[in-house]
């Protein structure tokens, strides 16, 4: 048992950005321990993603092709996943933190008696083992893991890596061989039927064009405060924006959401305002030439990203800050 | 239809959190807590669902006895009856060993549904139901947005009432996708926060929780899975990515000393 076995996503023909993050994740463990890289895709028909695949450094590719894996369901994942490590034996699996892998991961990383380390954002050697880091309590903690090593015959560690922490752009290009891995697949095995994505309407906001957003987040308590914020955006000539539970509660529509599942945005300023900062917000607004955040909270995970920060009650800051952008404006 | 929502205790959300002398968890001396947000939606889910097709509704949840606090909250919502999985050496089990005691103790429910949210805000781990899932060998299918349940509905006993059940649902993608999955039951979904509107316990609930039957489970009593499969080390704050400039002062003069800094630093003014 040994090699570390990176699992790349892709969805309409082309790869999923985090997936080339895995696998410099992948790179970056394979090199520390000494192991084999391989990377794998499961699909169907994956020629091209194939070729483009085998361009990347690595010490062997595969393909794992089957009908029943053209739309993809959790059963035929995890079941032609687990006859690929079954072959391989790899000490480590390494997936991008996306939502497909957040939904079939767990459930193959249980068929070898594991569980998935998920959403890492770093990791390091230590000895002759890994330590990785995650955040705890919304991003407010990092916590330190372990693996305890295999427990019995070929149980790999499982790990998922979140978006951004590494870089897609430090990937080694080289020359590797692609083969093609048929999986036992029965089609009464696979219980979900997956319908074609879809997306509910038509934009009609578009943040990731905007040059300064004026984001909310749970700090605004209550949707009869939003014209407060609303009135900020506007002196400054800015969109308005909100955190995921401000559109869960249909304070604003869902198209206004930053992060990890709403829109990615790289305006030169990020006003976050009542905004904690957990890791699925920062997602979408790391991009962020010039970061300002105004939270009562002085440990609130936002302030680790915020070039100015004011810590205070953002019922008094916000307007304030409304008059002082009106006056600079008028002057 | 008989319905299990799989909820969990955690602190307060905006708790200001103290690392421990032992530096492998948080003091949990002083801590206020309540139920798992996306965890309340789970179980708005399963209220909503049971109103529209009757049966019953089980709380699950597994912690110390301070968590009774959470399930007579889940009572008083509109709960039928509860299992509470006695047990305070949670944070020394992986979500494999967690999961492990959640499928012993309702194994023998033969629930059509089973729903959580679909991640806690502590851990933030977002596995434990799908590892339930494959623990209990039934589909299923994660971040959910809508469920509708089709085929006749049994009486809620559970017995015999999956047999010719299916369900479609509507699961968040990303980047503003979606996507609908047809499936059958029994299943396990886990639960997007947002799914719609929680409802507050009303004075009557309250009353009835109090009547409700919970039953526990000693948590020594259940098989767990082997040893942990991973440990955590060490907790700690983070580590500041970017130096940032804190704009001291009143709010007047805060906000003055920012526009300065968008003026003539960030130059958006």
């Amino acid at each position: 048992m040994s090699g570390v076995l990176v699992l790349l996503e892709h969805r309409g023909g082309a790869y999923n950005r985090m997936s080339w993050e895995a696998l410099a994740a992948g790179q970056e463990m394979a090199k520390a321990a000494g192991q084999p890289l391989t990377a794998a895709i499961a699909g169907h028909e994956l020629e091209p993603l194939g070729s483009e695949l085998a361009g990347k450094k690595l010490d062997k590719g595969y393909r794992v092709e089957h009908a029943l894996l053209k739309d993809y369901t959790a059963d035929g994942y995890v079941l032609a996943i687990e006859q690929l490590i079954k072959k391989l034996e790899p000490s480590f699996v390494v997936l991008p933190h996306t939502y497909q892998v957040r939904d079939f991961a767990p459930r193959l990383a249980t068929r070898f008696g594991q569980v998935l380390l998920a959403d890492l954002v770093g990791l390091r050697k230590d000895g002759d083992s890994f330590v990785f880091i995650r955040q705890l309590f919304q991003g407010k903690l990092n916590a330190d893991y372990r693996h305890n090593g295999p427990v019995a015959g070929s149980a790999p560690c499982f790990l998922s890596v979140q978006a951004g922490a590494f870089r897609a752009d430090s990937l080694e290009a080289g020359s590797a061989s692609v083969e093609i891995f048929s999986p036992q697949l029965d089609a009464g095995a696979i219980r979900n039927k997956p319908q074609p994505p879809f997306r509910e309407a038509a934009q009609t906001v578009d943040l990731g064009s905007a040059s300064i957003i004026v984001s909310v987040g749970r700090g605004i308590k209550e949707q009869d405060n939003l014209p407060m914020v609303e009135e900020l955006a506007q002196a400054l000539g800015g969109e308005l924006a909100a955190s995921r539970p401000i559109c869960d509660n249909g304070w604003l529509p869902m198209e206004r959401q930053v992060g990890s599942s709403g829109q990615t945005v790289s305006p030169k300023l990020y006003l976050a305002i009542g905004i904690s900062g957990a890791i699925q917000h920062l997602v979408g607004m790391k991009g962020s030439k010039t970061v300002v955040a105004i939270n009562k909270d002085e440990n609130a995970p936002i302030f680790e990203v915020a070039d100015y920060g004011i810590v205070g009650d953002l019922f008094e800051v916000v307007p304030a800050l409304t008059e002082a952008v009106k006056k600079a404006r008028g002057a | 239809m008989k319905i299990i929502v799989a909820i969990k205790q955690v602190p307060v959300r905006d708790s200001s959190l103290h690392i421990n002398a032992g530096g492998r968890w948080i003091d949990e001396d002083d801590l206020s807590y309540e139920i798992n947000e996306p965890d309340a939606y789970a179980l708005e889910e399963a209220l909503q669902l049971k109103e529209k097709h009757g049966g019953e509704v089980v709380a699950l949840l597994a912690g110390p006895e301070r968590a009774s606090q959470t399930i007579r909250e889940a009572l008083a919502k509109g709960a039928d009856r509860a299992i509470h999985i006695e047990c305070e050496d949670l944070a020394s089990l992986d979500t494999l060993g967690v999961a492990s005691r959640l499928a012993a103790a309702i194994k023998d429910e033969k629930a059509d549904l089973i729903l959580t949210g679909l991640q806690s805000d502590d851990l933030g781990l977002g596995q434990t139901g799908v590892v339930l899932a494959e623990l209990l060998g039934i589909p299923h299918a994660t971040i959910i947005m809508q469920v509708e349940v089709e085929g006749g509905m049994g009486s809620g006993s559970g017995e015999g009432s999956a047999s010719g059940l299916s369900m479609r649902v509507k699961r968040e993608l990303e980047d503003g996708w979606f996507q609908h999955v047809e499936m059958p039951l029994p299943a396990l979904l886990t639960i997007q926060s947002g799914i719609s509107k929680l409802r507050y316990a009303t004075l009557m609930g309250i009353k009835k929780a109090k009547t409700k039957e919970v039953r526990r489970v000693s948590g020594s009593d259940l098989p767990v899975a082997a040893a942990p499969t991973v440990t955590l080390e060490r907790v700690y704050l983070p580590e500041k990515k970017k130096e940032t400039q804190l704009l001291e002062g009143s709010p007047n003069e805060a906000a003055a000393k920012l526009v300065e800094k968008l003026k003539f630093e960030v130059r958006v003014i």
